[in-house]
């Protein structure tokens, strides 16, 4: 395999392993081409620790060579936050080692990584990768049939690259002005259902910006759509992620926003929440934080502040807050749309969701709900996690947005202890397979991308295999009482909690 | 103190809820001697809300508005009250009431002994029995070879802040123990606090010595040695000073400061820097000032409040008695300057750190009643029971309380008790409801013959521990056995929301997991009692089918364990959304607002006052009236107490407090 040629030292004895919450142990050090693997020679019953390279985010070296003494140590920060250090005896063989693990762990060809190779027992390649496809979750929302329908103008991903081959769009709207519309959306996003309110009969829909640009273009097709979501009501509402400034510049980039006289009946309110950059250096300002050696609380507390961490959560449980509010209490369909349609919409449709909808608090709900509004609607995820809070690499296109959504999920849960099926050692797990997994769900930027590099034929899908029966006791909450009326979540900081699943010495996931 | 209600009543009156959109209730108040109720008009609900004059922190009143005058209550609990109340008059005479009905003179003018508490002789007698003090010193081996009660202090003799049974080494004469006594800051010279059976080694407490820059004394270089002495094996002592070094330091110049580690043989002195109660009350009144609107704020805020650190700094003590005491077997002698605040809260909490029992419920209330009651911690002076000085106001056990809290987060398995027993503990510090923590010391509560005229609290939340109790406390898990070692890393340490933000009304009263679990166990132990029942009964022959029955029978219950009406199945349900709307940065663009729901303020400062309003307890209800009359039961609701008359002399064995 070509991965050999990575690897100049593929053993080591006598390495001593250090991680947190287990004592230090001696034993053999291997590098695969996925993996390394360490297994104790007292061969107690501990199972070799295996560590995915993909996992390791950053890594640091230092090597002693004296006549007398000859090592090297090696510290491994990984992506999901853990520290490691490994003692290796002889200087070579560690440096060796140590590059071996970066340019190992900095492959970026998806068919080689590591979940094309996974193949464990208790899953066959043969079963339908995924929980459910558009088709599916609309055959099953009987009361939307007549208002909404399936497209598959999307069916060869031309129209959007970024979306999956069929959406759910009003029935009055054809294939044709669909295309029409997302011509006038960033990436060809154009507004698409995601959730259908009973009670209501309103929905929360989701697109990228309009194109209206400096020139305030306007887009028949894309009004029409628009209007026929509030068909009959006289009122909808448009949540735009960025504040109303950054909506203004952005016309100058060929951006822009629904202008009021374009859009009869759609009031628009400005909610800014941080993506890309801004959001991945608050993770590495929280992380850093977390592992503050100074042992004093002034410290902490000001770094907590300065990383904003705690800012970003609470914009955005109360931007979804909103979005609910405006459904369920007020009786208003609401488009949420920032510029690209890719992050922080994602983020606060899925959350307005989890608000209302009892169906995705469940543990099935709630992965069908990230499979629909994450994996399908176009996240893309190995742009945005290839690097994580430790990573020296210059910043490209990482942010934490889908950690974001984890942490505010488990503030939902915390204030309603009862209300979720799903427990706090499935976000962490969720947080650590986002970022390096044995299984395809997360890999690639798109549905299109996935489709192109075989990942539905060729990997395992992790949401089939957390929905297993033993892996399903183990991540379900068992307190869960499903209640079917909406949970507000407070958003006033003393109920927003800060959590040590970002230390490095968090609690390891099977003590969780 | 009747004389001091200049109007006893007055009707339409608005008790204004401030975050459930702002609306308000009108009803009559009533000014008691002991109470403040509010009677809400509605003849459908008529809720009352009642606060406890000794729990009211103060009264404001903002400018006259043409509907009338605001009346604003602070309570010591961290509840707001706010009444608006149409006659200027009689804004002004409740006021002055309140004023001085919240600031007793004198201790006959306290609830507890104000109110003819005396009633049930034999009941008073039993409840001060309830704890045994000695009984605890012999659960922990005390007296034994090393260690003896000493007469010395009988009739408060040697040092009138100590109790009169003391327990001292086996080998300090009373000469040592007289001459250490001189040498020490008010007399209070080292005695024992807590003996480890284990490890032999042993807990001390002391003030601080009258060392100034080179003073020393023979007797107590003699008890330290003695106490050394009283841990075979072990060839040092830590003296723990819990103040700060400078602190200390400074002590000097004033005759008094820290042990010469020159002078003491084997000694070794450490340092914590807890620092002083001035600093303490400080940072409690910026804790509750804090301003919530926004995270960064909040954050700001509870940084340089130092409450956290602070909290940090008292378990960091408690820490390194507990390990030194329980892994290196080293003895420790703890003081601070009059060694009755940090070291009291020091020792208390390495107790609790280092003895599984000083975790039950029983066994907290001991501790309270040791290291804090019996040597005297002055009660009457830090938390205010009397108008006085409001330089010793303190929250000094408040601190201790939270730690406890702070610890049963981090274990949630190792205490038997709930926070709500912590809270209920921690009001009763302050209501003076019964006469456990009046006055500052042992002989000032014996010369004020408390025991005879008035009740001890201690039995009567023993008699509630259903309510107090932790449904996830294991006394076999390995959690609870032996020592806690606490993560004292910065990110541990929260705000109690339970204790500072009860107020938040806006986030409902959310059903807790331990408060379904207990249901669930009283379920089945019910289901376990019915099923044992259907045994018994039942004549061997159908004794099966008896016992199926005896399943089914109760099983539809089960399926909503004594939880209270379906509606409020994690209690989402009244309440409305959070004010979502405004939480915007930057100024609202007013095209862009939008124009549903309740009007709200143009004031910014909305949210924080929204939420500084009152929990559930004190007023309002309604907006969990889905459950029915089940609320006046919400054993946090303090105040809420259902009495149809409140001139009534209930006493405290009536299982409800006397209104």
């Amino acid at each position: 395999m070509e991965f050999s040629e990575h690897i100049k030292t593929a053993n080591v004895e006598d390495v001593v392993l250090r991680r947190p919450f287990y004592q230090p142990t001696k034993g053999t050090l291997c590098v695969t081409g996925h993996h390394l693997i360490f297994s104790n020679r007292g061969g107690d019953s501990a199972r070799p620790f295996l560590l995915l390279l993909r996992n390791i985010d950053a890594i640091e070296k230092s090597v002693e060579n004296l006549p007398s003494v000859s090592s090297g140590t090696i510290t491994l920060k990984c992506k999901d936050l853990c520290v490691l250090q490994l003692d290796i005896p002889g200087m070579e063989e560690c440096l060796n080692i140590a590059s071996s693990i970066e340019s190992l762990s900095s492959l970026e060809t998806v068919s080689e990584m590591y979940p094309f190779f996974y193949r464990p027992p208790f899953l066959s390649l043969q079963d339908q990768w995924g929980l459910s496809s558009t088709e599916q979750h609309y055959a099953q929302m009987k009361e939307i049939h007549d208002g909404w329908r399936v497209s598959q103008v999307n069916r060869d991903y031309s129209v959007s690259p970024s979306y999956p081959p069929a959406v759910i769009v009003p029935h009055s709207i054809d294939d044709e002005t669909l295309v029409k519309a997302a011509r006038f959306r960033q990436g060809g996003r154009f507004p698409v259902l995601c959730y259908y309110h009973r009670e209501t009969g309103t929905v929360i829909m989701r697109s990228s910006q309009p194109l209206s640009g400096a020139n305030r273009k306007r887009c028949r097709e894309d009004e029409l759509l628009l209007q026929a979501v509030i068909d009959g009501s006289e009122l909808g509402y448009i949540i735009d992620t960025r504040s109303s400034q950054q909506a203004q510049q952005a016309r100058m980039t060929g951006g822009g926003f629904e202008s009021k006289s374009c859009y009869r009946g759609w009031k628009r309110l400005h909610r800014q929440l941080e993506k890309g950059k801004v959001l991945q250096e608050s993770l590495i300002k929280l992380v850093e934080a977390c592992g503050d050696q100074s042992h004093s609380v002034d410290r902490w507390l000001s770094k907590l502040e300065n990383s904003k961490w705690l800012s970003h959560v609470q914009t955005a449980l109360s931007t979804a807050g909103l979005v609910a509010e405006c459904v369920e209490r007020d009786g208003h369909s609401v488009l949420v749309h920032g510029s690209e349609g890719t992050d922080t919409s994602l983020l606060v449709s899925s959350l307005a969701q989890l608000i209302l909808d009892p169906d995705s608090r469940t543990l099935a709900g709630f992965l069908g709900l990230l499979e629909r509004e994450w994996v399908q609607a176009g996240h893309p995820f190995q742009q945005r996690c290839a690097h994580s809070a430790y990573s020296h690499v210059r910043l490209r296109h990482e942010a934490p947005v889908f950690v974001l959504l984890l942490d505010c999920v488990w503030q939902l849960a915390r204030q309603f202890p009862l209300a979720m099926g799903f427990s706090e050692p499935l976000l962490l797990r969720l947080a650590k397979e986002v970022y390096a997994s044995d299984y395809g769900t997360f890999l690639c930027n798109s549905d299109q991308e996935r489709c192109v590099t075989g990942v539905k034929e060729r990997t395992h899908c992790l949401f089939q295999s957390l929905l297993r029966a033993n892996e399903r006791q183990h991540y379900s909450n068992p307190l869960y009482e499903r209640t079917e009326l909406a949970i507000w979540p407070s958003i006033q900081p003393p109920s927003l909690q800060w959590t040590c699943a970002f230390s490095p010495i968090q609690w390891p996931f099977d003590m969780c | 103190m009747m004389e001091h209600i200049r109007t006893p009543k007055v009707e339409n009156v608005r008790l204004i809820d401030r975050t459930v959109s702002r609306k308000a209730t009108v009803g009559t108040l009533y000014l008691s001697a002991t109470h403040t109720i509010f009677v809400e008009n509605n003849p459908e609900t008529r809720k009352e809300t009642w606060v406890l004059h000794s729990l009211v922190a103060s009264v404001e009143r903002p400018p006259t508005t043409p509907s009338g005058s605001h009346l604003v209550i602070r309570t010591k609990n961290f509840q707001v009250l706010e009444l608006l109340v149409p006659q200027e008059r009689d804004a002004t005479d409740i006021h002055a009431s309140l004023a001085r009905l919240s600031r007793p003179e004198k201790y006959s003018e306290l609830y507890c002994l104000s109110i003819n508490p005396t009633a049930n002789k034999e009941e008073r007698e039993e409840s001060w029995s309830f704890l045994d003090l000695q009984a605890d010193y012999r659960r922990m081996g005390v007296p034994n070879n090393l260690w003896v009660g000493t007469p010395a202090n009988s009739e408060y003799r040697v040092c009138d802040t100590y109790p009169s049974e003391l327990f001292v080494p086996k080998s300090a004469t009373p000469p040592v123990i007289v001459g250490s006594s001189k040498f020490r800051s008010r007399g209070r010279f080292p005695v024992l606090t807590y003996f480890h059976q284990d490890t032999l080694a042993s807990i001390c407490r002391c003030s601080q010595p009258l060392s100034g820059f080179s003073a020393r004394s023979q007797e107590d270089e003699q008890m330290m040695q003695a106490i050394m002495k009283a841990n075979p094996g072990s060839e040092y002592i830590y003296v723990v000073d819990t103040r700060p070094k400078l602190n200390a330091m400074a002590n000097r110049a004033a005759g008094k400061g820290y042990e010469n580690e020159d002078h003491y043989t084997n000694i070794k002195l450490q340092f914590i820097g807890i620092e002083n109660i001035h600093v303490m009350r400080n940072s409690q009144q910026k804790i509750i000032d804090i301003k919530t609107p926004s995270m960064g704020d909040f954050l700001w805020g509870l940084e340089s409040s130092g409450w956290l650190k602070h909290i940090k700094a008292v378990l960091d003590a408690g820490v390194f008695i507990a390990k030194a005491v329980a892994e290196e077997g080293v003895s420790v002698v703890v003081h601070c300057s009059d060694g009755w605040d940090r070291t009291a809260q020091a020792c208390s909490l390495a107790s609790v750190l280092l003895d599984p029992y000083y975790r039950t419920m029983k066994g907290l209330m001991l501790l309270i009643e040791r290291d804090w009651v019996s040597f005297g911690h002055k009660f009457s002076h830090r938390y205010n029971h009397l108008d006085g000085d409001p330089k010793e106001v303190s929250p000094v056990i408040d601190q201790f309380v939270e730690c406890v809290w702070q610890l049963s987060e981090q274990f949630p398995c190792a205490f038997e008790f709930n926070e709500r027993f912590l809270i209920q503990l921690r009001r009763h510090v302050y209501s003076c409801q019964y006469g456990n923590f009046l006055g500052n010391s042992q002989k000032e509560r014996r010369d004020m013959r408390l025991r005879e005229r008035t009740y001890s609290l201690w039995p009567q939340l023993w008699k509630d521990r259903a309510q107090y109790v932790n449904p996830l406390y294991r006394a076999d898990h390995t959690q609870t056995q032996g020592m806690l070692r606490p993560n004292t890393t910065p990110y541990c340490f929260k705000m109690w929301k339970g204790m500072y933000n009860r107020l938040e009304k806006s986030a409902p009263p959310r059903h807790s997991p331990a408060d379904l679990l207990t249901a669930v166990r009283e379920e089945t132990q019910q289901l376990e009692q019915e099923l044992t029942n259907h045994q018994e009964v039942a004549p061997r022959g159908t004794a099966h089918s008896g016992t199926k029955q005896g399943i089914q029978t109760p099983k539809s219950k089960m399926k909503r364990p004594g939880r209270p009406a379906p509606s409020t199945g994690d209690g989402s349900v009244d309440s409305p959304p959070h004010d979502y709307r405004s939480t915007q940065r930057g100024p609202p663009d007013p095209a862009m607002t939008l124009p549903l729901g309740p009007p709200k303020g143009s004031d910014p400062d909305d949210l924080s006052s929204a939420c500084s309003d009152i929990e559930s307890g004190v007023i309002d209800l309604s907006s969990r009236s889905s459950s029915g009359g089940d609320d006046c039961k919400d054993p946090e609701s303090d105040e809420a107490i259902y009495c149809p008359a409140w001139s009534g002399t209930r006493g405290p064995d009536t299982g409800r407090l006397p209104c």
